[in-house]
């Protein structure tokens, strides 16, 4: 039994309560809760709700409803975040109902969509609201039947008292319990006692999503509201000059046509903040299809960024050829050192045999099937904000900010989001529909074409890696050299794998400076290193003449067992792990004969993931037989939902590895929808994925980018297999592009 | 301007608009269907598959004045109840993530099953080639469709 202090007070819910009143003038209603059974009809609403803390409220009938407090993404949390709660409340999921919790730091932390973190960091928390509210309806019924609390017990939204035989639902105690001090401690469950955490539940929007209900920002909808649209400078490198509107203006449905400064000029920038295209053009009419064909008629003149502007983005119009030339200049002149063991330079000296590989990989666009949009009404004294966004903690105070109101008096809602794989991190359009309905004292939603949504920036990185092995007479691993940069960052992990398991180990690193707006995307950094470093260490395993699991194995030995350095970021056992699983329910070491078969690793994200790729080759094309996943990520709280993250993640890497990238001529994308820029389609799926997950106990960590970075690799050690060629450059496909 | 009467999910319903406007728009800002989604806005991605006549049928370059007196069926109308075979097999087989693609791949699917009852894995990818899912749920979309030949 673990006690943890609790952290929830009165205060923090009574305002979550009048927060969700909120007075909106909505034709539907947003707040109407997600059921967790197929059949909503065996739920009937109750007369009554009584809110035991911020993360749920319980009704006279027993119903219950939990608050989801992290932006959905498409990650599941809104099922797989309230199931903690539920487990620890001891109820039965089909009596719970889940509803989106708004922004609200006073009593969430960290509602967040990115790094694969909401439920690692929301684990504890979670627990304990459940746990909390569990405690207090078992004093509330002590109270009433006179016992020692200790002596109440519960099942399944019951409570019990053994020795008299006494029992009453939730429901019924929910009223006293609602009046009790909240407990300074609370115990929680044991783990093997879990009966909803482990247990396949399907997601809790699902017959929303499946009948086409609203539920997304792009759907929303209030009464007096109005469209927007944004032109934006056509290539990185430019910004407004002029514009005539009298084209546009005239065009039936616009209500009006005006420039917007996205950022007041003494505003301070934080990260997730885009400085790219900082004044736009604004269309606001009273219909989408009215205002794109106004957004056509715009005379717009964009001229070159001065080299002395204020933004401090560098001047120019950039070519991706000269991006990759930039990056082996960068790797050649000017990489800095990260991580040195031994004496890597006197290793590749003695060395009898060096295998030195460079692989690249293009900038990406998160390309979420949402295009980006937000609405936004915004009065003199308050602004409420809705839509798809992973930050609108950090995002509030940018709005705050820009129209000069006080945090408090910015209301920010979350909608279910149509993807974001870390786009929808960086909010620049909350800002801008601010602005815009600000400037019409409308009700405003503002929607990206596709093309404005690909062609804005923000990009994944362009990334470059040099890597080099020192292999001994005997064929053992005795220098490792990496040296990694990106436009504009490098994506190196100095103290990852195979850093801690080679005596003669260095790391380097170079940046290239850019004025393409870039971000995080999938797993940052991890999206390059996995394959590029798991396509090389398959090579390195055959010059040394070895199998590619037991090469790696023997590695990550030595770095459980004697490790090289003390700052290494990973556990080997559980690294060695995944390996060990994923080479036995592939059958690697029996059934391999006659297979083209590719393996590999990686950890990030704090999960690991190994997966083993199989390739039929049919009419001289490869195509995917299968693929196998095996997963440590602790405690799988929803194993299906887990299962279909994981096998998402595998069809995207495979996907981004072998026909995803974006091209500039000029400074300008030259992909701006889905007939130029290439995304993975039905036929080209694997035919099959099996995922199989490491069971343990260990708390659990994320899975939304853990198994997107490993399969790359995997499939590129597949592919070589298949055709006898290595695959350096991404995409694999060459006329994926433009 | 123009009045247009559509046959929607077996209903009349009239609309004033210009005769060029898409359909994906008509469904989406003036009746309030919003089931049909907005992708790419030029049939490449699927999101916004309708059924005309039965047929699946990309609604953000299908143009008002083209759709005359034919039956518009979209997400909301497929069934009355959320209870067509694909729709239960969709919650089945738990197929989305973000979920945002899935009803124009389950109306496309609802085209496919249409014209062909029981297709086969070939038959299902081509016919479905060119829905895409950005989260990659191709596998499950796949057995939800098979689910739903077979009940």
């Amino acid at each position: 039994m673990t006690t943890v202090k609790t952290k929830l007070d009165r205060r923090s819910f009574i305002r979550s309560s009048a927060l969700a009143g909120g007075g909106l003038l909505l034709t539907f209603s947003w707040l109407a809760p997600a059921c967790t059974t197929d059949s909503p009809k065996q739920l009937t609403m109750p007369d009554e709700w009584y809110e035991l803390n911020g993360f749920l409220k319980i009704g006279n009938n027993g119903a219950v409803t939990i608050m989801s407090p992290n932006p959905e993404i498409g990650q599941n949390v809104k099922t797989s975040m309230p199931m903690i709660v539920a487990d620890e409340l001891d109820v039965d999921w089909k009596f719970v109902m889940v509803e989106q919790a708004p922004l609200n730091t006073d009593i969430f932390t960290r509602q967040l969509a990115g790094g694969s973190q909401s439920i690692r960091q929301g684990w504890n928390g979670l627990r304990m609201a459940g746990a909390t509210a569990r405690r207090m309806l078992r004093e509330a019924a002590a109270h009433e039947w006179k016992v020692p609390v200790d002596e109440i017990t519960t099942e399944a939204g019951v409570l019990y008292h053994t020795v008299s035989g006494k029992e009453a639902g939730y429901g019924e105690m929910a009223s006293a319990a609602a009046e009790l001090t909240v407990p300074e401690e609370v115990e929680l469950k044991d783990i093997k006692d879990f009966t909803i955490i482990g247990t396949s539940r399907k997601n809790v929007d699902g017959p929303k999503i499946v009948t086409g209900k609203p539920l997304f920002g792009l759907d929303y909808k209030a009464e007096g509201m109005v469209i927007a649209m944004i032109e934006h400078p056509p290539a990185f490198g430019m910004k407004l000059k002029s514009f005539d509107a009298t084209e546009a203006k005239a065009m039936p449905g616009i209500i009006d046509v005006f420039a917007i400064k996205t950022y007041n000029d003494d505003y301070e920038w934080q990260w997730s903040d885009i400085t790219s295209f900082t004044e736009l053009v604004a269309v606001v009419g009273k219909s989408t299809w009215e205002v794109m064909n106004a957004k056509l008629m715009l005379n717009v003149e964009w001229e070159p960024i001065a080299e002395d502007n204020s933004q401090g983005v560098p001047v120019g119009f950039e070519n991706t050829a000269d991006h990759y030339k930039k990056m082996e200049e960068a790797a050649a002149n000017s990489s800095r050192e990260r991580r040195r063991d031994g004496n890597p330079e006197e290793a590749f000296r003695k060395a009898a045999k060096v295998i030195e590989r460079t692989y690249t990989a293009p900038f990406q666009a998160h390309n979420p099937m949402e295009p980006m949009n937000f609405f936004a009404d915004v009065k003199d004294d308050f602004a409420l904000l809705a839509g798809p966004t992973q930050t609108p903690e950090f995002m509030e105070k940018t709005v705050a900010a820009r129209l000069g109101l006080p945090l408090e008096k910015v209301d920010v809602q979350m909608t279910r989001m149509g993807g974001g794989f870390g786009r929808r991190l960086y909010g620049h359009f909350m800002v801008e529909a601010a602005v815009i309905s600000q400037k019409v004292k409308a009700p405003v939603k503002l929607i990206y074409s596709r093309e404005d949504d690909m062609s804005y920036g923000i990009y994944r990185p362009a990334y470059h890696a040099l890597y080099r092995a020192a292999l001994d007479a005997d064929n053992n691993l005795i220098g490792f050299h990496v040296r990694m940069g990106g436009i504009p960052d490098s994506p190196l992990h100095a103290n990852r794998f195979p850093a801690g398991s080679v005596d003669n180990y260095l790391a380097e690193s170079f940046s290239v400076d850019t004025n393409i707006s870039t971000g995080a995307f999938r797993a940052p950094g991890s999206n390059f290193n996995a394959v590029a470093e798991q396509s090389f260490l398959d090579e390195v395993a055959e010059a040394a003449g070895k199998d590619p699991i037991q090469f790696r194995l023997d590695l990550l030995k030595r770095a459980q067992e004697n490790p090289v350095g003390s700052n290494n970021d990973y556990d080997a056992a559980r690294y060695a792990g995944v390996l060990e699983q994923v080479r036995e329910k592939s059958g690697w070491d029996t059934n391999s004969e006659g297979k083209s078969r590719g393996v590999a690793a990686y950890f990030c994200h704090n999960s690991y993931v190994a997966n083993v790729v199989d390739i039929a080759n049919k009419d001289g094309e490869p195509v995917i037989e299968k693929v196998y996943a095996s997963v440590d990520c602790g405690i799988v709280v929803n194993p299906d939902a887990a299962v279909n993250m994981t096998e998402g993640s595998i069809v995207d890497g495979i996907g981004h590895a072998m026909y995803s990238g974006l091209t500039f001529s000029e400074g300008q994308p030259e992909q701006n929808n889905f007939d130029m820029y290439r995304l993975i389609r039905h036929g080209e799926a694997p035919k099959e994925i099996e995922v199989h997950f490491v069971e343990n106990n260990i708390d659990p960590t994320g899975l939304g980018e853990p198994p997107y970075p490993p399969v790359m690799g995997a499939l590129a050690n597949a592919l070589y297999k298949a055709n006898g060629e290595r695959y350096y450059h991404q995409p694999f496909v060459k006329n994926s592009i433009g | 301007m123009a009045v247009f009467n559509l046959n929607i999910n077996g209903k009349q319903h009239e609309v004033d608009v210009d005769p060029s406007t898409p359909m994906l728009w008509v469904l989406r800002d003036h009746l309030d269907l919003v089931g049909t989604k907005f992708g790419c806005g030029i049939a490449q991605c699927g999101a916004c598959t309708i059924l005309v006549n039965g047929v699946a049928t990309r609604s953000c370059i299908t143009f008002v004045d083209s759709v005359g007196d034919k039956e518009i069926t979209t997400i909301e109308g497929l069934s009355e109840n959320g209870d067509h075979p694909l729709q239960k097999a969709w919650i089945e087989e738990d197929v989305p993530q973000c979920g945002y693609c899935q009803s124009g791949q389950i109306m496309n699917a609802a085209g496919l099953l249409n014209a062909n009852p029981s297709p086969s894995d070939e038959e299902i990818e081509m016919a479905m080639h060119g829905n895409i899912c950005r989260c990659g749920t191709y596998t499950r979309i796949k057995k939800a469709i098979k689910t739903a030949a077979n009940s």
